[in-house]
Protein backbone atom coordinates (compact mmCIF):
# COMPACT_ATOMS: atom_id res chain seq x y z
CA UNK A 1 0.00 0.00 0.00
CA UNK A 2 1.29 3.97 -0.73
CA UNK A 3 2.12 5.57 2.44
CA UNK A 4 0.01 8.41 1.56
CA UNK A 5 -3.34 5.90 0.94
CA UNK A 6 -2.10 4.48 4.38
CA UNK A 7 -1.97 7.51 6.52
CA UNK A 8 -4.89 8.79 4.15
CA UNK A 9 -7.67 11.05 5.90
CA UNK A 10 -10.57 9.40 7.12
CA UNK A 11 -14.07 10.50 7.55
CA UNK A 12 -15.82 11.17 10.92
CA UNK A 13 -18.81 12.28 12.12
CA UNK A 14 -18.37 14.07 15.68
CA UNK A 15 -20.90 15.93 17.03
CA UNK A 16 -19.57 19.45 18.56
CA UNK A 17 -21.84 21.78 21.18
CA UNK A 18 -24.75 19.94 19.94
CA UNK A 19 -24.05 20.60 16.02
CA UNK A 20 -23.26 17.31 13.97
CA UNK A 21 -19.53 17.75 11.74
CA UNK A 22 -18.71 15.59 9.05
CA UNK A 23 -15.20 16.04 8.72
CA UNK A 24 -11.71 14.08 6.83
CA UNK A 25 -9.33 13.83 9.48
CA UNK A 26 -5.67 12.45 9.62
CA UNK A 27 -5.31 9.70 11.77
CA UNK A 28 -2.72 11.20 13.92
CA UNK A 29 -4.88 14.28 14.13
CA UNK A 30 -5.47 15.07 18.28
CA UNK A 31 -8.99 15.81 18.91
CA UNK A 32 -7.46 19.03 20.34
CA UNK A 33 -6.29 20.18 17.04
CA UNK A 34 -9.44 18.76 15.20
CA UNK A 35 -11.46 21.33 17.37
CA UNK A 36 -8.81 24.53 17.60
CA UNK A 37 -8.27 24.42 13.73
CA UNK A 38 -10.80 22.51 11.60
CA UNK A 39 -13.44 23.95 13.54
CA UNK A 40 -12.03 27.25 14.48
CA UNK A 41 -13.23 26.41 18.48
CA UNK A 42 -10.27 28.03 19.83
CA UNK A 43 -11.64 28.16 23.36
CA UNK A 44 -9.95 24.98 24.06
CA UNK A 45 -6.58 25.66 24.54
CA UNK A 46 -3.42 23.44 24.24
CA UNK A 47 -1.03 23.99 27.22
CA UNK A 48 1.62 20.97 28.30
CA UNK A 49 0.42 19.08 25.15
CA UNK A 50 1.55 15.83 27.04
CA UNK A 51 -1.85 15.24 29.10
CA UNK A 52 -0.61 16.99 32.79
CA UNK A 53 -2.16 20.29 32.44
CA UNK A 54 -5.69 19.72 31.89
CA UNK A 55 -6.15 22.94 29.62
CA UNK A 56 -7.54 21.02 26.89
CA UNK A 57 -10.00 19.26 28.59
CA UNK A 58 -13.66 18.60 26.95
CA UNK A 59 -16.61 16.45 27.38
CA UNK A 60 -16.52 13.40 25.26
CA UNK A 61 -19.65 11.46 25.77
CA UNK A 62 -20.53 13.69 28.70
CA UNK A 63 -16.90 13.05 30.74
CA UNK A 64 -14.21 15.56 30.90
CA UNK A 65 -11.12 14.08 29.29
CA UNK A 66 -8.15 15.77 27.98
CA UNK A 67 -8.17 16.22 24.27
CA UNK A 68 -4.15 16.05 23.24
CA UNK A 69 -4.51 12.71 23.97
CA UNK A 70 -7.44 11.93 22.58
CA UNK A 71 -7.43 10.62 18.74
CA UNK A 72 -9.85 12.54 16.39
CA UNK A 73 -10.84 9.39 14.61
CA UNK A 74 -11.61 7.88 18.45
CA UNK A 75 -14.35 10.66 18.81
CA UNK A 76 -16.27 9.48 15.54
CA UNK A 77 -19.59 9.09 16.58
CA UNK A 78 -19.36 10.74 19.72
CA UNK A 79 -20.59 13.85 21.76
CA UNK A 80 -17.80 16.63 22.53
CA UNK A 81 -18.68 19.84 24.67
CA UNK A 82 -16.41 22.55 24.93
CA UNK A 83 -16.37 25.50 26.75
CA UNK A 84 -17.66 27.16 23.60
CA UNK A 85 -21.12 25.11 24.50
CA UNK A 86 -21.76 25.71 27.99
CA UNK A 87 -23.57 29.40 28.07
CA UNK A 88 -27.11 29.00 27.01
CA UNK A 89 -27.01 32.57 24.67
CA UNK A 90 -25.97 35.09 26.88
CA UNK A 91 -26.37 33.18 30.28
CA UNK A 92 -23.25 32.17 31.54
CA UNK A 93 -22.93 28.30 32.84
CA UNK A 94 -23.04 28.80 36.59
CA UNK A 95 -19.26 27.71 36.93
CA UNK A 96 -18.42 30.05 34.44
CA UNK A 97 -20.24 32.73 36.66
CA UNK A 98 -18.63 31.29 39.75
CA UNK A 99 -15.08 32.36 38.10
CA UNK A 100 -16.21 35.82 37.27
CA UNK A 101 -17.92 36.19 41.05
CA UNK A 102 -14.87 34.78 42.89
CA UNK A 103 -12.39 36.08 40.59
CA UNK A 104 -11.09 32.39 39.57
CA UNK A 105 -8.60 33.34 36.84
CA UNK A 106 -5.89 35.71 36.33
CA UNK A 107 -4.51 34.95 33.31
CA UNK A 108 -6.68 33.66 32.14
CA UNK A 109 -5.19 30.30 30.03
CA UNK A 110 -5.82 27.28 32.37
CA UNK A 111 -9.81 28.25 32.94
CA UNK A 112 -11.20 26.72 30.20
CA UNK A 113 -10.01 23.61 31.40
CA UNK A 114 -11.04 23.98 34.72
CA UNK A 115 -14.35 25.14 33.99
CA UNK A 116 -15.16 22.10 31.97
CA UNK A 117 -13.99 19.73 34.97
CA UNK A 118 -15.54 21.52 37.44
CA UNK A 119 -18.55 20.78 35.45
CA UNK A 120 -18.37 17.31 35.34
CA UNK A 121 -17.37 17.60 38.46
CA UNK A 122 -20.82 18.79 39.60
CA UNK A 123 -22.37 16.75 37.15
CA UNK A 124 -21.53 13.86 38.87
CA UNK A 125 -21.14 15.35 42.93
CA UNK A 126 -23.41 18.59 42.85
CA UNK A 127 -22.55 18.81 46.74
CA UNK A 128 -18.45 18.63 47.11
CA UNK A 129 -16.39 19.07 49.72
CA UNK A 130 -13.22 21.38 49.22
CA UNK A 131 -10.91 18.20 49.16
CA UNK A 132 -13.39 16.75 46.65
CA UNK A 133 -12.99 19.65 44.43
CA UNK A 134 -9.02 19.72 45.02
CA UNK A 135 -8.95 15.72 44.32
CA UNK A 136 -10.95 16.33 40.86
CA UNK A 137 -8.70 19.37 39.76
CA UNK A 138 -5.52 17.57 40.09
CA UNK A 139 -5.28 17.30 36.52
CA UNK A 140 -5.91 20.67 35.73
CA UNK A 141 -2.80 23.33 36.60
CA UNK A 142 -2.88 26.35 37.23
CA UNK A 143 0.91 28.76 36.95
CA UNK A 144 -0.76 31.97 38.66
CA UNK A 145 -4.01 32.27 40.74
CA UNK A 146 -2.91 28.90 43.42
CA UNK A 147 -6.00 27.59 43.02
CA UNK A 148 -7.68 29.11 46.33
CA UNK A 149 -10.15 30.98 44.29
CA UNK A 150 -10.79 28.21 41.86
CA UNK A 151 -11.68 26.28 44.47
CA UNK A 152 -13.85 28.86 45.76
CA UNK A 153 -15.40 29.65 42.37
CA UNK A 154 -16.74 26.19 42.13
CA UNK A 155 -17.99 25.84 45.57
CA UNK A 156 -19.95 29.41 44.25
CA UNK A 157 -21.41 27.76 41.77
CA UNK A 158 -22.52 24.12 43.34
CA UNK A 159 -24.53 26.48 45.64
CA UNK A 160 -25.80 28.45 42.68
CA UNK A 161 -26.75 25.10 41.27
CA UNK A 162 -28.75 23.86 44.06
CA UNK A 163 -30.61 27.00 43.62
CA UNK B 1 3.28 17.57 19.18
CA UNK B 2 2.06 14.84 16.72
CA UNK B 3 2.88 11.15 16.87
CA UNK B 4 4.25 10.31 13.57
CA UNK B 5 2.01 8.82 10.67
CA UNK B 6 -0.02 5.81 11.41
CA UNK B 7 -2.70 4.33 9.60
CA UNK B 8 -6.15 3.45 12.09
CA UNK B 9 -8.28 0.97 11.73
CA UNK B 10 -11.61 0.44 13.94
CA UNK B 11 -12.40 -2.85 14.96
CA UNK B 12 -15.81 -3.95 14.72
CA UNK B 13 -15.14 -7.42 16.97
CA UNK B 14 -12.10 -9.45 19.01
CA UNK B 15 -12.48 -11.21 16.07
CA UNK B 16 -11.52 -8.32 13.47
CA UNK B 17 -8.84 -7.34 16.01
CA UNK B 18 -7.33 -10.38 15.79
CA UNK B 19 -7.38 -10.99 11.68
CA UNK B 20 -6.16 -6.84 11.80
CA UNK B 21 -3.18 -7.93 13.61
CA UNK B 22 -2.26 -10.87 11.84
CA UNK B 23 -2.81 -8.76 8.51
CA UNK B 24 -0.62 -5.93 9.96
CA UNK B 25 2.17 -8.24 11.83
CA UNK B 26 4.39 -6.43 13.85
CA UNK B 27 3.61 -2.90 12.44
CA UNK B 28 -0.08 -3.05 13.97
CA UNK B 29 -0.30 -1.70 17.37
CA UNK B 30 -3.75 -1.86 19.75
CA UNK B 31 -5.44 1.20 21.03
CA UNK B 32 -7.62 1.07 24.13
CA UNK B 33 -8.04 4.38 26.00
CA UNK B 34 -4.66 5.39 24.66
CA UNK B 35 -3.52 7.04 27.86
CA UNK B 36 -0.07 5.22 27.80
CA UNK B 37 -0.16 4.73 23.87
CA UNK B 38 -0.64 8.35 22.56
CA UNK B 39 1.96 9.93 24.92
CA UNK B 40 4.72 7.75 23.84
CA UNK B 41 3.40 8.06 20.10
CA UNK B 42 3.61 12.05 20.92
CA UNK B 43 7.27 11.49 22.15
CA UNK B 44 8.14 9.19 19.21
CA UNK B 45 9.26 6.59 21.68
CA UNK B 46 6.81 4.14 19.76
CA UNK B 47 5.78 4.62 15.91
CA UNK B 48 3.18 1.92 14.76
CA UNK B 49 2.26 1.82 11.30
CA UNK B 50 -1.22 1.22 12.22
CA UNK B 51 -3.09 1.59 14.89
CA UNK B 52 -6.09 -1.26 15.57
CA UNK B 53 -8.76 0.39 17.57
CA UNK B 54 -10.75 -1.79 20.40
CA UNK B 55 -12.47 1.66 21.38
CA UNK B 56 -15.04 0.60 18.96
CA UNK B 57 -15.35 -3.20 20.39
CA UNK B 58 -18.81 -3.63 21.81
CA UNK B 59 -18.81 -5.93 25.04
CA UNK B 60 -15.44 -5.21 26.57
CA UNK B 61 -16.73 -2.75 29.21
CA UNK B 62 -18.38 -3.05 32.16
CA UNK B 63 -18.42 -4.94 35.79
CA UNK B 64 -19.89 -8.44 36.08
CA UNK B 65 -20.11 -11.07 38.56
CA UNK B 66 -19.79 -14.14 37.31
CA UNK B 67 -19.71 -17.03 39.90
CA UNK B 68 -17.03 -16.63 42.47
CA UNK B 69 -15.16 -13.75 40.43
CA UNK B 70 -15.82 -10.74 39.24
CA UNK B 71 -15.59 -10.34 35.75
CA UNK B 72 -13.68 -6.82 34.36
CA UNK B 73 -13.72 -5.85 30.69
CA UNK B 74 -10.54 -4.98 29.41
CA UNK B 75 -12.11 -1.57 28.08
CA UNK B 76 -13.61 -0.62 31.41
CA UNK B 77 -11.97 2.99 32.23
CA UNK B 78 -10.52 3.75 35.97
CA UNK B 79 -13.25 6.03 36.80
CA UNK B 80 -15.88 3.05 36.12
CA UNK B 81 -13.69 0.35 38.51
CA UNK B 82 -13.69 3.11 41.00
CA UNK B 83 -17.04 3.37 40.98
CA UNK B 84 -18.59 0.22 40.55
CA UNK B 85 -20.32 -1.20 43.53
CA UNK B 86 -19.60 -4.45 42.98
CA UNK B 87 -15.81 -3.72 43.23
CA UNK B 88 -16.52 -1.13 45.93
CA UNK B 89 -18.77 -4.48 48.02
CA UNK B 90 -16.14 -7.24 46.78
CA UNK B 91 -12.69 -5.81 46.69
CA UNK B 92 -12.33 -2.42 47.73
CA UNK B 93 -8.89 -2.33 47.66
CA UNK B 94 -9.00 -2.06 43.57
CA UNK B 95 -11.65 0.45 44.01
CA UNK B 96 -8.29 2.37 45.91
CA UNK B 97 -6.08 1.75 43.53
CA UNK B 98 -8.16 2.71 40.38
CA UNK B 99 -8.89 6.04 42.05
CA UNK B 100 -5.98 7.49 42.59
CA UNK B 101 -4.09 6.81 39.61
CA UNK B 102 -3.72 10.16 37.10
CA UNK B 103 -6.14 12.49 37.53
CA UNK B 104 -10.10 12.88 36.84
CA UNK B 105 -9.61 13.14 33.13
CA UNK B 106 -7.30 9.98 32.95
CA UNK B 107 -9.13 7.93 34.76
CA UNK B 108 -12.45 8.77 32.44
CA UNK B 109 -10.23 7.50 29.49
CA UNK B 110 -7.65 5.10 30.84
CA UNK B 111 -8.94 1.52 30.93
CA UNK B 112 -7.82 -1.62 32.96
CA UNK B 113 -6.99 -3.59 30.00
CA UNK B 114 -4.71 -1.03 28.56
CA UNK B 115 -2.78 -0.42 31.55
CA UNK B 116 -2.24 -4.18 32.76
CA UNK B 117 -1.37 -5.07 28.93
CA UNK B 118 1.41 -2.06 29.10
CA UNK B 119 2.80 -2.94 32.05
CA UNK B 120 4.85 0.34 33.76
CA UNK B 121 6.58 -0.43 36.28
CA UNK B 122 5.15 2.62 38.33
CA UNK B 123 1.40 1.68 37.52
CA UNK B 124 -1.10 1.16 40.47
CA UNK B 125 -3.78 -1.49 38.88
CA UNK B 126 -0.06 -4.16 38.67
CA UNK B 127 0.53 -4.14 42.33
CA UNK B 128 -3.36 -4.49 43.76
CA UNK B 129 -3.83 -7.01 41.14
CA UNK B 130 -1.01 -9.54 42.21
CA UNK B 131 -3.00 -8.74 45.94
CA UNK B 132 -5.89 -9.81 44.52
CA UNK B 133 -4.67 -12.88 42.93
CA UNK B 134 -6.43 -11.89 39.43
CA UNK B 135 -6.04 -13.81 36.21
CA UNK B 136 -6.34 -12.18 32.83
CA UNK B 137 -8.22 -13.49 30.20
CA UNK B 138 -6.04 -13.61 26.53
CA UNK B 139 -7.98 -14.54 23.52
CA UNK B 140 -6.09 -15.44 19.93
CA UNK B 141 -7.44 -17.23 16.67
CA UNK B 142 -7.06 -20.60 17.93
CA UNK B 143 -8.72 -19.94 21.62
CA UNK B 144 -8.15 -18.51 24.88
CA UNK B 145 -6.18 -19.08 27.63
CA UNK B 146 -5.85 -17.29 31.33
CA UNK B 147 -2.85 -16.32 32.77
CA UNK B 148 -2.30 -16.32 36.26
CA UNK B 149 -1.06 -12.45 37.87
CA UNK B 150 2.25 -14.09 39.13
CA UNK B 151 3.07 -15.31 35.33
CA UNK B 152 1.54 -12.26 33.54
CA UNK B 153 3.91 -9.10 34.55
CA UNK B 154 7.36 -10.79 33.06
CA UNK B 155 9.55 -7.67 33.02
CA UNK B 156 9.69 -3.47 32.57
CA UNK B 157 6.90 -2.78 30.15
CA UNK B 158 6.22 -6.53 29.69
CA UNK B 159 3.75 -9.06 29.58
CA UNK B 160 3.40 -13.00 29.17
CA UNK B 161 0.80 -11.47 26.37
CA UNK B 162 2.08 -13.01 22.93
CA UNK B 163 1.90 -11.04 19.75
CA UNK B 164 -1.14 -12.49 18.34
CA UNK B 165 -3.23 -12.27 22.07
CA UNK B 166 -5.73 -10.11 22.98
CA UNK B 167 -6.57 -9.22 26.74
CA UNK B 168 -10.24 -9.39 26.81
CA UNK B 169 -10.97 -9.40 30.54
CA UNK B 170 -9.40 -9.46 34.02
CA UNK B 171 -11.01 -11.59 36.70
CA UNK B 172 -10.62 -11.27 40.29
CA UNK B 173 -11.86 -14.25 42.68
CA UNK B 174 -14.55 -13.13 45.11
CA UNK B 175 -12.45 -13.31 48.44
CA UNK B 176 -14.38 -15.43 51.44
CA UNK B 177 -15.97 -13.76 54.24
CA UNK B 178 -13.18 -12.48 56.82
CA UNK B 179 -10.87 -10.94 53.77
CA UNK B 180 -10.26 -6.99 53.77
CA UNK B 181 -8.27 -5.43 50.40
CA UNK B 182 -6.39 -2.28 50.52
CA UNK B 183 -3.94 -0.08 48.44
CA UNK B 184 -1.76 2.41 49.56
CA UNK B 185 0.29 4.96 47.48
CA UNK B 186 3.57 7.23 47.79
CA UNK B 187 3.09 9.00 44.60
CA UNK B 188 5.52 11.41 42.76
CA UNK B 189 4.25 14.40 43.66
CA UNK B 190 4.73 16.20 40.12
CA UNK B 191 3.35 13.10 38.07
CA UNK B 192 1.47 11.11 39.92
CA UNK B 193 2.92 8.08 38.88
CA UNK B 194 4.05 5.74 41.98
CA UNK B 195 6.82 6.14 43.70
CA UNK B 196 6.40 2.92 45.92
CA UNK B 197 3.10 1.35 46.61
CA UNK B 198 1.49 -1.39 48.48
CA UNK B 199 -1.47 -3.78 48.29
CA UNK B 200 -2.78 -5.87 50.84
CA UNK B 201 -5.44 -8.83 50.90
CA UNK B 202 -6.00 -10.33 54.39
CA UNK B 203 -7.97 -13.33 55.64
CA UNK B 204 -8.74 -12.73 58.93
CA UNK B 205 -10.29 -15.55 61.39
CA UNK B 206 -12.76 -14.32 63.46
CA UNK B 207 -10.62 -14.49 66.65
CA UNK B 208 -8.34 -12.07 64.88
CA UNK B 209 -5.45 -14.70 63.70
CA UNK B 210 -4.53 -14.05 59.94
CA UNK B 211 -5.06 -17.45 58.23
CA UNK B 212 -3.49 -15.84 54.64
CA UNK B 213 -3.17 -12.49 53.14
CA UNK B 214 -1.06 -11.93 49.57
CA UNK B 215 0.76 -8.54 50.21
CA UNK B 216 2.53 -6.87 46.78
CA UNK B 217 5.17 -3.62 46.31
CA UNK B 218 4.85 -1.68 43.41
CA UNK B 219 8.06 0.74 42.57
CA UNK B 220 10.78 -1.81 43.70
CA UNK B 221 11.28 -3.73 40.27
CA UNK B 222 10.16 -4.24 36.84
CA UNK B 223 6.70 -4.93 38.09
CA UNK B 224 4.64 -6.16 40.83
CA UNK B 225 6.48 -7.96 43.69
CA UNK B 226 4.95 -10.61 45.95
CA UNK B 227 6.56 -9.57 49.67
CA UNK B 228 6.47 -12.77 50.61
CA UNK B 229 8.33 -12.66 53.69
CA UNK B 230 6.04 -10.53 54.82
CA UNK B 231 3.06 -12.98 54.21
CA UNK B 232 4.94 -15.78 55.34
CA UNK B 233 5.23 -13.84 58.98
CA UNK B 234 1.59 -12.64 59.24
CA UNK B 235 0.62 -16.37 58.57
CA UNK B 236 -1.22 -17.78 61.54
CA UNK B 237 -0.61 -15.08 63.99
CA UNK B 238 -2.73 -12.74 65.51
CA UNK B 239 -3.03 -9.45 63.75
CA UNK B 240 -1.93 -6.97 66.24
CA UNK B 241 0.11 -3.45 65.63
CA UNK B 242 3.24 -4.85 66.52
CA UNK B 243 2.88 -8.08 64.50
CA UNK B 244 1.72 -6.14 61.37
CA UNK B 245 4.59 -3.79 62.23
CA UNK B 246 6.80 -6.55 62.60
CA UNK B 247 5.58 -8.42 59.07
CA UNK B 248 6.18 -5.26 57.25
CA UNK B 249 9.31 -4.07 57.93
CA UNK B 250 10.01 -7.15 55.49
CA UNK B 251 8.07 -6.24 52.79
CA UNK B 252 11.23 -4.67 50.74
CA UNK B 253 13.34 -8.11 51.90
CA UNK B 254 15.41 -9.13 48.60
CA UNK B 255 14.91 -6.45 46.52
CA UNK B 256 16.96 -4.27 44.57
CA UNK B 257 15.26 -1.17 43.57
CA UNK B 258 16.76 1.44 40.92
CA UNK B 259 17.25 4.83 42.06
CA UNK B 260 16.17 8.34 40.48
CA UNK B 261 16.61 11.65 41.02
CA UNK B 262 13.45 11.57 43.44
CA UNK B 263 14.49 8.57 45.45
CA UNK B 264 17.08 6.52 46.45
CA UNK B 265 17.09 2.84 46.82
CA UNK B 266 17.34 2.86 50.86
CA UNK B 267 14.29 5.07 50.70
CA UNK B 268 12.51 2.96 48.58
CA UNK B 269 13.09 -0.01 50.51
CA UNK B 270 12.05 1.82 53.75
CA UNK B 271 9.12 3.41 52.03
CA UNK B 272 7.91 0.02 51.12
CA UNK B 273 7.71 -1.06 54.41
CA UNK B 274 5.13 1.84 55.46
CA UNK B 275 3.64 1.41 52.70
CA UNK B 276 2.81 -2.25 53.47
CA UNK B 277 2.25 -1.20 56.84
CA UNK B 278 -0.33 1.48 55.93
CA UNK B 279 -1.85 -1.20 53.28
CA UNK B 280 -2.03 -4.65 55.51
CA UNK B 281 -3.72 -2.60 58.64
CA UNK B 282 -6.07 -1.24 56.40
CA UNK B 283 -7.23 -4.48 54.75
CA UNK B 284 -7.57 -5.34 58.30
CA UNK B 285 -9.75 -2.76 59.11
CA UNK B 286 -12.05 -4.03 56.34
CA UNK B 287 -12.09 -7.24 57.22
CA UNK B 288 -15.31 -8.48 58.69
CA UNK B 289 -16.16 -11.45 59.41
Amino acid sequence: MAAEAQYAALPVSITVNGVKHDALVEPRTLLVYFLREQLNLTGTHVGCDTSQCGACTVHLNGRAVKSCTVLAVQANDAEVKTIEGLADGDNFHPVQEGFREKHGLQCGYCTPGMIMTAVHLLETNPNPSDDEIKHALEGNLCRCTGYVNIVESIRWAAGKMKG
Amino acid sequence: MFPANFGYVAARSVEDALQLMTQHGEDGKLLAGGHSLIPAMKLRLQSPQTLIDLGTVPGLRGVSLDGNSLVIGALTVHADVASSDLVRKHVPGLADAAAVIGDLQVRNRGTIGGSVAHADPAADLPVILTALDASFVAQSPTGKRTISVDDFFTDFYTTALKANEILTEIRVPIPAAGTGTAYAKLPHPASGYVVVSAAALIVRRASGTCIASRIAIGGLGSGPIRAIATELELQGKPLTTQMIAGAAAKAAEETDPMEDSYASADYKRHVATIYARRAIEAAVARAKN
